[in-house]
């Protein structure tokens, strides 16, 4: 049985991101540790994913027909978390609890921990790979629900990635959909310096991908490759979204000290009140 | 005395006994389970054939999935598999890449998740032999024993193998099972039972507890006969590392006051870690260990490595003398 999504104008679903932003800081600042920049950079993926290309049940949340989603680079989960809250998979004020004692919400994905959420990961290159299990299972059983992965770029400099990438082009899981997140740091800096990855499009592609580049902030552009990668039969397909750390909060995008680090009170405030709208491109630096 | 009530092969003492591969018991019980539930699959890292996981390959194809030299994949893809499509995967390897190459998805993926996946980690222990010291794997249980959640079985042969095999089929939650290369002495039978989590006395006696584990089983109980006159063994074979039978190492400990302790393993860590732990704070008495003394092996034939390093009846006999030695309680 298929559930229907409710369909989200553009411009809704801007907003849902721009939300989504709000209540990433705030956790952020709450939990006084955790991950900015790819949080931040995300917020229009994950409303997108969420709001209009998965197939699933915030009420029933182990509903078997749904579309699975493992959040591969699990550090970003504040972005998935407020996603899954905004989605009504449990209530906002849990969001406050983020990394704290006695939290649904783990600092890392758990899946006994947090409605939503089907596998455990963090660790770096583990995600990619359970989806691909997933992925195959659901063709083993002649399924109709997809498997979403995010991952970020950093995390490809793990072999686990390549192993599940040489895997899944065998195996031809056109079910299978990767999402990259290209912000171009890592926690020592850009990634070009730390390991470089270019060219990153004909690397999967050698592996038997389809690979759309997509601008990650532009909202009909993400709908569009997800829609493409349905259509895609003979191949899994890899989206490399091109986004901005911390986009949204100018004195963090771009900067890969963010990386790891929350916001101090003070920041956030200035944060919040400074959250530019985000409709449309790619936003050159204007700070 | 051999325990009656365990039906133990007959030809046990004999020298032709007959001997099969613990991995072959393996395969079997893998083909078996998998014709009662549909829901188990097999993955494989490229060692079909010599884990026998290529039993159950040739009857299930479609059930059967080729990863390639890739374990740490293995592991994610088995995880994915259990947690998002309720398949019950058996992943196969050498133990020393499976678990020793892919812990951290074991850990994380499987454990954490508590993904019902079984890791089989074929070619354990020193009686590899000739592949040398990079494919001997010591260390296996020690890794896998300190998992949360993770059950953790050593079959001592082929037959135990099969069962072991079926009942982690059917217990929910990661498992971790050992096999060993070499044709092994098939001492049990048929009727002998197992169950997880249960040792069994297979020879009662009074002077000394003497547990064992996988092939070494056999060596121990051949000890123990050869040296019956002077010392009255009580063999235990306690093919589940993880949960530890205490009700049963305590019963026979607490009369006999003395553990020798048998594994082709690394001393600590192993069953002599997880027996010494439970008896440091149940009932502490002296507890020796036949095993790998924090080295690493060598290439050579298994009866000669067994031979260097202690690990052999005549190994074993050694160590029970001396341990007769200790003072126990009183």
């Amino acid at each position: 049985m298929a559930r229907q999504q409710k369909k989200y104008t553009e411009k809704q679903l801007i907003k849902i991101a721009n939300d989504i932003r709000k209540d990433v800081i705030k956790m952020l600042v709450k939990a006084g540790s955790g991950h900015s920049a790819g949080s931040l950079g995300m917020a229009d993926v994950f409303a997108t994913l969420y709001f209009s290309v998965l197939n699933h049940d915030p009420k029933n949340p182990e509903w078997k027909d749904r579309d699975r989603f493992v959040l591969s680079a699990g550090h970003i989960n504040p972005v998935w978390y407020a996603t899954l809250a905004k989605s009504g998979y449990f209530p906002r004020k849990e969001l406050w609890s983020l990394r704290k004692f006695g939290s649904l919400l783990q600092g890392h994905p758990h899946n006994e921990s947090t409605p939503g959420v089907d596998t455990s990961s963090g660790p770096l290159g583990h995600g990619f790979a359970q989806a691909a299990g997933m992925a195959y299972a659901g063709i083993m059983d002649n399924k109709k629900w997809r498997v979403y992965s995010v991952m970020g770029d950093g995390e490809l400099n793990e072999g686990n990635i390549w192993e599940t990438a040489m895997f899944a082009g065998k195996n031809k899981l056109r079910n299978l959909t990767g999402i990259i997140d290209r912000n171009n740091i890592q926690i020592d800096g850009f990634t070009e310096d730390v390991m470089p990855l270019e060219s990153l499009k004909g690397k999967f592609e050698s592996f038997n991908w389809h690979v759309l580049d997509v601008d990650g902030h532009n909202i009909e552009a993400i709908i569009d490759a997800c829609n493409q990668a349905k259509a895609v039969f003979e191949k899994p397909t890899m989206i490399i979204a091109h986004t901005i750390p911390g986009k949204g909060v100018h004195f963090m995008e771009r900067d890969f000290k963010w990386h790891g680090i929350p916001p101090n009170p003070e920041e956030a405030e200035h944060a919040l009140r400074h959250l530019r709208s985000l409709g449309g491109k790619i936003e050159c630096g204007d700070h | 005395m051999l325990n009656k009530k365990f039906n133990l092969s007959k030809e046990i003492f004999r020298k032709n006994i007959k001997r099969v591969p613990i991995r072959v018991g393996y395969g079997e019980g893998l083909l078996e389970a998998g014709k009662k539930d549909k829901n188990i699959v097999a993955l494989c890292c490229d060692l079909t054939e010599s884990t026998k996981t290529s039993f159950f390959k040739n009857t299930f194809p479609d059930r059967f999935v080729e990863v390639g030299v890739a374990e740490q994949n293995m592991a994610g893809l088995a995880a994915g598999m259990a947690l998002g499509a309720g398949k019950i995967p058996f992943i196969s390897s050498y133990a020393v890449f499976s678990p020793g190459l892919n812990w951290s998805q074991i850990r994380v993926s499987i454990c954490y998740s508590n993904a019902n996946v079984k890791i089989i980690g074929a070619h354990a222990g020193i009686s590899v032999g000739p592949d040398g010291a990079t494919h001997q794997a010591l260390e296996d249980l020690a890794i896998t024993r300190v998992l949360p959640r993770m059950v953790v079985v050593v079959p001592c042969d082929s037959i135990e193998a099969r069962k072991a095999t079926m009942a982690v089929a059917k217990h929910k939650g990661p498992c971790y099972v050992r096999l060993a290369r070499e044709a092994t002495p098939v001492i049990t039978s048929e009727k002998t039972p197992f169950k997880i989590g249960k040792a069994h006395v297979y020879r009662e006696g009074k002077d000394i507890t003497v547990i064992a584990c996988g092939p070494l089983v056999y060596e121990a109980l051949v000890a123990s006969e050869k040296i019956k006159k002077n010392i009255s063994c009580e063999v235990i074979n306690c093919s589940t590392i993880k949960p530890l039978d205490k009700k049963t190492i305590l019963k026979s400990v607490k009369k006999t006051g003395r553990v020798v302790t048998v594994e082709e393993h690394q001393i600590t860590g192993g069953l002599f870690g997880a027996v010494a732990e439970m008896l440091a704070s149940e009932y502490p008495v002296p507890v020796t260990g036949v095993g790998m003394p924090d080295c690493f092996g060598e290439s050579g034939r298994p009866e000669e490595l067994l031979e260097k390093w202690g690990m052999n009846c005549k190994g074993i006999i050694k160590t029970i003398e001396k341990a007769m030695n200790f003072k126990t309680r009183d």
